[in-house]
């Protein structure tokens, strides 16, 4: 019985070497937004709550963090550190880079009130299927921590931040 | 006989498919766009410091008071460790005790410590010999039942529930000054929550306990044998990832109508590395077996994986 299936598997005719699997599968190449640079999304409501977090009302908190130029270079510097950190480079590994630094500007610069409109997806959404794990994301904020010590953001300015993100963990933590 | 050869066979093509397509992967592989390297070993799953610091009865809390925190460094898949020196010079006495908690998947923690109350002169004006050592141990459980200290809800602290069993090594002792037992169990519940808008740690748990001097001089009296509920609380400001100070308060019942104290600290606590962290605190352990004002200086050493 074995070696008659065993048989008929190994007597299949090899593929031809020159065969477009991803036409004879229909998977269609994403192509790149020639403006943005991004990858497109399906679409989405786009909303400032989508954010996740109530910004804060004042200037000082967004002066704290350089304005919208400290808080793009935050981003920026945030999303380096997490692409090239062993512990959770995967997590980021299939994501639109270009993207992420838009949407996660977006929304540090909406919820610090330094005078941006969030377009990007609510946090459930965007963090869909990721298998981010609490250590992961322990990793992350000390990522995040770096980030803002470097761009010499003061620890009380980094806490009351961190704390308008903290309680998005039930849609950031999925296993 | 033909089964087996024929098992035997089939193996052995297996074998020979399974080479052939190996080195067909090795030839074709591409190279790979993902990450390879692993997590490093020295993982560190907690944010720094949310171990807490490993109280005198060996459960993490904040020294003297018991916290909701559970210890080690690991999270949810791991089992972590965590192990702690402490010492306290009194006016009176000499304090020290060390102990092992066990984190598992950040939710059961698993203690123990050994307590050595060091009474120098105070042994021979009670007559119980110069330098006389009251000795203890403590095993504990700790359950984390609901909400986490960092993240979720700033509402919703971290809860848990404990049991403490402790056994004095001194029960002739315990029972020349009036106390009824040489062990007991207390049932501890503590809510513990970071505060981040504000960088302010909060812990306060109650305690049911019959402990005298937490045990070293035993546990109810003949007198009064009851459970009795205590508090104990924790207020610490966060300076930076690595430094915090705060303030302790520990009430405690005095079944033995000696004066019993409560006890109060300030403490700063320092995480030297991801996995030392070093405390210093000076607490006010009040009256003890009569001898009043046990003011002095707390240190600790505490090693976490």
């Amino acid at each position: 019985m074995f070696e008659l299936a065993l048989t008929f598997l190994m007597m299949q005719q090899a593929p031809a070497e020159n065969t477009d699997w991803d036409e004879a599968f229909g998977v269609e190449e994403a192509v790149r937004d020639p403006q943005t640079g991004e990858l497109p999304v399906d679409p989405y409501d786009v909303d400032n709550a989508n954010a996740g977090a109530k910004p804060f009302s004042g200037s000082s908190i967004a002066a704290d963090f350089g304005g919208k130029d400290g808080i793009r270079q935050i981003a920026d510097r945030f999303v380096d550190l997490n692409i090239s950190d062993p512990r959770v480079a995967a997590i980021f590994a299939g994501h639109d880079h270009v993207r992420l630094r838009r949407t996660l500007y977006e929304q540090f610069c909406y919820i610090l009130n330094a005078g941006c409109e969030y377009t990007g997806r609510d946090m459930a959404t965007a963090h869909q299927g990721l298998g981010t794990r609490k250590p992961d994301l322990n990793a992350i904020v000390e990522n995040l921590q770096k980030a803002m010590r470097e761009a010499d953001v003061s620890f009380v300015a980094q806490n009351r931040f961190l704390a308008k993100l903290a309680p998005m963990y039930g849609d950031v933590v999925t296993r | 006989m033909k089964r087996v050869a024929r098992v035997l066979a089939f193996a052995q093509t297996a074998y020979f498919v399974a080479v052939a397509q190996t080195a067909t992967a090795q030839v074709d592989e591409a190279p790979s766009v993902l990450v390879e390297s692993p997590p490093p070993a020295d993982y560190n799953a907690k944010l720094l410091l949310t171990n807490g610091i490993s109280t005198i009865g060996g459960a993490s809390g904040g020294g003297i008071s018991d916290w909701a925190t559970i210890a080690g460094r690991q999270s949810d898949r791991g089992i972590g460790v965590q192990l702690h020196v402490s010492g306290a010079v009194l006016p009176d006495y000499l304090w020290q005790s060390h102990g092992i908690a066990v984190g598992i998947a950040d939710r059961v923690e698993l203690s123990y410590a050994r307590q050595n109350f060091d009474t120098q002169d105070v042994g021979a004006a009670l007559g119980i010999g110069q330098g006389y050592v009251l000795n203890q141990d403590v095993w504990g459980a700790k359950l984390r039942v609901a909400g986490d200290t960092v993240y979720g809800s700033p509402l919703l602290p971290q809860i848990a529930v404990g049991v403490q069993y402790k056994r004095s090594l001194d029960g002739g002792v315990a029972a020349a000054v009036g106390a009824a037992h040489d062990e007991g169990v207390d049932f501890v519940v503590s809510a513990t929550k970071l505060f981040l808008a504000r960088s302010i740690l909060l812990d306060a748990t109650a305690r049911m306990t019959k402990a005298n001097q937490n045990g070293l001089l035993g546990f109810g009296s003949v007198g009064n044998d009851d459970y009795s509920v205590q508090f104990e609380g924790a207020l610490a400001y966060q300076f930076s990832r690595r430094f915090v100070m705060g303030a302790e308060y520990r009430s405690k019942p005095d079944n033995l109508g000696l004066g019993e104290d409560d006890w109060i600290d300030i403490f700063a606590a320092w995480g030297a590395t991801d996995n030392i962290t070093v405390t210093a605190a000076y607490a006010d352990l009040g009256s003890i077996a009569t001898f009043e004002g046990q003011r002095g200086v707390f240190a600790q050493a505490q090693l976490a994986f």
